[in-house]
């Protein structure tokens, strides 16, 4: 080895030797930086797209715009279901200086409760700043006024409005409209099981029960985006992009909010149910059920004090009209009749012997005419007009209860009339297949005798009795009972300047058409010899107009001219030859009234049905009857200012 | 090779920048550098001038000392490199017996009138004081010298990583490495200190890397994993870097750093803001100006004129590119995240200066010529 000292470097060597290592170097430098290049270049090449779309998902939020909830008119314009706004107060935090002293002075305007300051204040804490955090969630008009005037001291504090269903008139309409109510975790499972969560990303209410459940899909309208641009703080910067949300339809109904006052007025302090229904179409016009309640108390959540209220004895929260269900009683016979003549087995001229009671070939029991006495000789007419109870106790043993659970069924006993609510009880439709099915027992021919009267197994609600007799005053011809009237669309622009040269069409000023609901026809019914339906309406015409016959007294001096039957039903089985004392017996054993009307005679334009439950004193003809005469009365009173609405066009046509 | 020193030369005049002894393409290279950082840092601070106006007087400062340093021959660091890498070392003793506490690291010595950073001093002196030891013998080192120095370069290695900084001890291995690698070491006995330092990583792992350390690690290897914790810098810088395309979206219009989606914008991850706003074409053009500026730094290393220089040279530029390397690797998801900054283009002090100096150390090989005889 040589020694450094005395050793002559060799420098260039040395320098060869660096020179080599560094150009090996550069090569690594260049082979560093093409992997960074080739790094970079697969990023923002290759994967910009990807990288594209999650740089937009950052900054770009969508903020869903909730669509206004379609308006509910009745058939004469008044509306029964609007959108009213609420009033709620919020701060913005980031823009008070000082929250204490802003809560203090806020106070001193309005009452602020400890527990909604409580609320405040624990939200603040878990919220951004910038982020309106609410106060007092619904103001008073009278708040919100004294609030506006000081508005501009506080800065931050901002009123919010949103809107809420309101149902203006009450009780009135809630077993028909039903209500809309706060979406709960069963509505969003089924939101979602229909596809339709992102139509209600922004939706707070959803129909709940009537109406506005059966409708919701029309009512509801189509849900808007607001595209913004946000921070990673979720400031909103600014919006990129609208799209409007379309609103709900607005709907008319056939419902007549007059006959509704009128109806409710003549069942007030009885429990009971009025359906009436233009036969012509099958449109309700009248569907009230009392006891009723508010459907408003459903929209902002109810109480549970108020929900108790709402589970007394009387039951308001049931919908008697379609979902009660009452034996039809003596209400039934006209069909009854009809169903006799059609099998034959008796005839307009027929005569019966009626001892005041009817008994089976070989049987001991009696069944009882309420004339102790008996009606003596009687007809198909006369007895219907007076309600004899032996000819149609006669009468339902020959047809046969095979025949007459057949006929029946064609009136649509025993199964929900298809109206556009989901409130429907199918009552019951008793038949051999029935009572073996539900007790396991054979049908006995006492049973048959039974159904004559329309008493026994038989039950129906008041809804399915108005149908009935629609389906009898058309003559077989069946419309499903419907609410809805016609569905308001929105016109497009150029149509619009269209119309409004054509100054004769009141309706076509409007900004929109209505277009109507098609009318679903069921098949119809088909009788033998379709004179029969003529004899039965003609006996219930006399059980109006003749002195003796029950419906008499409830129509004496009515200005048109209509037709009806009553019914007093039996709500516990009596033993033989007892007496009906109705003070005697519970109140809620005592006898329903039921009456079923139309008018005019000719060509028929209002079908009512009648069921007052648990009546003191009298039957069907004085408790219910009256109530069916002052729907009509009301229906022709106001039968000009109606008249404008046509019937609906028949969907078979 | 040395026909450019004759007689003829000297005779030359000498031009301003020769008397400055200013390399003037060095200079060139990293002001242009220093111009796209502070577009940059005004669009990734959210167009604060302030605090582009406190980064120019950076520069200004950076400059000066580079300017100061050019003028010292390098004779005089040859001379005191190791009086000063001996300070240095007992400075950073210093800093883990009572170092001040920073972001869970102790980096800084409080010497009452200022804070400092050790660890910056060894950036230069560590390269300094290995090139001082092998330049001392024959070129290729001998296996026992090469050893020697090695072990002097992991002792503050060492010391820095436990503060811990791994990004600095980082950079201080490797300028110490540089020189030995570019003093001819010998390709076995790379291969064999490879070998040696894989079968270090374990240890390094397991008794001498924080827990905050191992989960960047982690992180770097599945950031998706946890992208609101810890992998989230990574996710939204590389979303950053690949949504900016090849024409990016446009100076002041990169949606991830303007809306503050990106973190550390205008320090660590100032890159990622450059490629969202000035795209694939962008990142071409920034990395051709370090290119030119590593091929300017190895250029006046192979014309430097003794041992000491060129291994000095090389060494303090070969470090520069790892700043870069390592930085854009990082941001761009390539290697864990270290904390090392953008040379001359992220925001922030201590380093920049460091690396100021570094450049006016190369300066001063590049223009104080001496005769050769």
């Amino acid at each position: 080895m040589v020694k450094k000292r005395v050793s002559i470097r060799n420098h260039s060597a040395e320098a060869n030797l660096f020179a080599r290592r560094t150009f090996i170097t550069f090569i690594g430098v260049v082979v560093m930086i093409l992997i960074l290049f080739n790094n970079i270049y697969e990023l923002e090449v290759n994967s910009f797209e990807k990288y594209t779309t999650r740089s937009n998902k950052n900054r770009i939020k969508v903020l869903p715009v909730v669509p206004n909830r379609g308006l509910i008119y009745d058939r004469n314009g008044v509306l029964l279901a609007e959108n009213k706004p609420v009033y709620s107060l919020a701060i913005i935090p980031e823009q008070v200086d000082n929250i204490e002293e802003t809560l203090q002075e806020l106070g001193e305007i309005i009452a602020i409760r400890d527990e909604q300051k409580q609320e405040f204040l624990k939200d603040m804490r878990g919220t951004r700043r910038f982020k309106p955090i609410e106060l007092i969630s619904r103001l008073s008009d009278q708040q919100v006024a004294k609030i506006s005037v000081s508005l501009h001291k506080f800065p931050g504090v901002t009123i919010d409005a949103r809107l809420k269903r309101y149902y203006p008139f009450g009780d009135l309409t809630t077993h028909s409209l039903g209500y809309v109510a706060k979406i709960n975790r069963n509505d969003l499972i089924k939101i979602d099981q229909e596809g339709k969560s992102e139509n209600y990303k922004a939706t707070r209410d959803i129909g709940k029960l009537g109406l506005e459940k059966y409708y919701e899909d029309l009512l509801h309208g189509t849900i808007g985006h607001q595209e913004v641009e946000v921070n990673n703080q979720g400031r909103i910067l600014r919006t990129l992009s609208y799209t409007p949300p379309v609103p709900g339809k607005d709907i008319t109904l056939t419902l007549d909010i007059e006959l509704q006052m009128i109806a409710k007025r003549a069942l007030v302090g009885r429990r009971g149910a009025v359906v009436a229904i233009d036969p012509r179409d099958g449109g309700v016009l009248a569907l009230y059920s009392n006891p009723s309640y508010d459907g408003n108390l459903f929209v902002h959540g109810i109480s549970s004090k108020n929900y108790k209220k709402l589970q007394n004895k009387n039951r308001p929260l049931i919908n008697r009209a379609t979902k009660g269900t009452y034996p039809p009683a003596s209400t039934i016979k006209p069909l009854l009749g009809l169903a006799g003549l059609d099998a034959n087995v008796t005839t307009p001229e027929a005569k019966l012997w009626d001892p005041g009671f009817f008994k089976l070939k070989d049987g001991k029991r009696k069944y009882r005419d309420h004339l102790k006495w008996g009606h003596g000789w009687v007809r198909l007419e006369e007895a219907i007009m007076r309600s004899c109870n032996t000819y149609f106790y006669d009468l339902a043993y020959k047809v046969g209860i095979d025949n007459i659970s057949e006929k029946m069924a064609g009136f649509g006993f025993g199964e929900s009339t298809g109206i556009d609510i989901h409130e429907e009880s199918s009552g019951v439709l008793p038949s051999r297949g029935w009572k073996r099915a539900r007790y396991n027992q054979p049908w006995y021919h006492g049973d048959t005798v039974n159904i004559g009267i329309g008493q026994g197994f038989w039950t129906v609600t008041p809804l399915q009795l108005a149908q009935a007799t629609s389906i009898l005053v058309n003559k077989g011809t069946v419309f499903e009972p419907h609410f809805l009237y016609a569905t308001h669309e929105q016109k497009s622009d150029d149509l619009l300047a269209e119309v409004s040269n054509e100054e004769d069409n009141v309706q076509d000023n409007q900004p929109y058409t209505l277009v109507p609901y098609e009318v679903n026809e069921k098949p119809p019914l088909q009788l033998k010899n379709s004179k029969h339906w003529d004899t039965i309406l003609k006996a219930m015409h006399r059980t109006v107009k003749h002195p003796s016959g029950t419906g008499f007294g409830a129509f004496k001096g009515s200005s048109y001219d209509a037709a009806g039957k009553s019914g007093t039903g039996e709500v516990v089985g009596r033993a033989q030859d007892t007496d009906y004392d109705a003070t005697k017996i519970s109140e809620s054993n005592r006898d329903n009234a039921m009456f079923i009307a139309f008018a005019p005679f000719e060509n028929p334009e209002i079908v009512v049905a009648v069921a007052i439950e648990n009546v003191a004193v009298g039957g069907g003809g004085s408790n219910a009857g009256p109530v069916a005469r002052q729907i009509m009365d009301q229906y022709f009173a106001n039968k000009t200012y109606l008249s404008k609405k046509q019937p609906l066009i028949k969907k078979s046509q | 090779m040395n026909m450019r020193y004759t007689g003829k030369d000297q005779a030359k005049k000498r031009t301003l920048l020769e008397i400055l002894h200013i390399d003037w393409p060095l200079l060139l290279s990293l002001l242009l550098l220093m111009t796209v950082g502070l577009f940059v840092i005004y669009s990734a601070g959210g167009q604060d001038m302030a605090l582009v106006t406190r980064q120019v007087v950076r520069l200004g400062i950076g400059l000066a000392v580079m300017f100061v340093v050019a003028q010292i021959p390098p004779s005089f660091y040859q001379r005191w490199a190791v009086i000063v890498f001996l300070i240095g070392l007992l400075m950073l003793l210093a800093v883990l017996l009572f170092g001040h506490v920073g972001k869970g690291a102790q980096r800084w010595l409080d010497l009452g009138f200022m804070k400092f950073q050790p660890s910056e001093i060894m950036k230069l002196f560590m390269p300094m004081t290995i090139a001082w030891y092998i330049s001392q013998y024959d070129l290729p080192s001998k296996t026992k010298h090469v050893i020697i120095a090695f072990a002097i370069v992991m002792l503050p290695t060492l010391m820095i990583a436990k503060q811990p900084d791994l990004g600095t001890s980082l950079l201080i291995a490797s300028s110490g490495i540089f020189v030995l690698f570019l003093s001819g070491a010998s390709w076995r006995l790379i291969g064999i200190s490879f070998g040696m330092v894989s079968a270090f990583l374990p240890i390094l792992w397991m008794f001498l890397m924080r827990d905050y350390q191992k989960q960047r690690v982690l992180t770097f290897l599945n950031p998706e994993e946890d992208p609101l914790g810890t992998g989230y810098h990574i996710i939204q810088s590389k979303i950053a870097i690949g949504s900016g395309g090849v024409n990016g979206k446009g100076w002041l219009q990169g949606t991830q750093s303007q809306l503050e989606f990106l973190p550390e914008r205008h320090t660590d991850f100032i890159f990622a803001v450059f490629s969202e706003e000035f795209g694939l074409m962008g990142v071409l053009g920034l990395l051709l100006i370090y290119l030119l500026i590593v091929m300017r730094g190895l250029w006046i290393a192979v014309k430097a004129q003794d041992a000491f220089t060129k291994l000095l040279a090389g060494s303090l530029t070969l470090t520069f590119f790892v700043y870069v390397f390592v930085n854009i690797g990082m941001v761009s998801g390539l290697l864990p995240v270290v904390g090392v900054p953008l040379p001359l283009v992220s925001y922030g002090g201590t380093s920049m200066v460091t690396l100021m100096a570094s450049f006016g150390v190369l300066m001063a090989i590049s223009t104080h010529r001496r005769l050769l005889t």
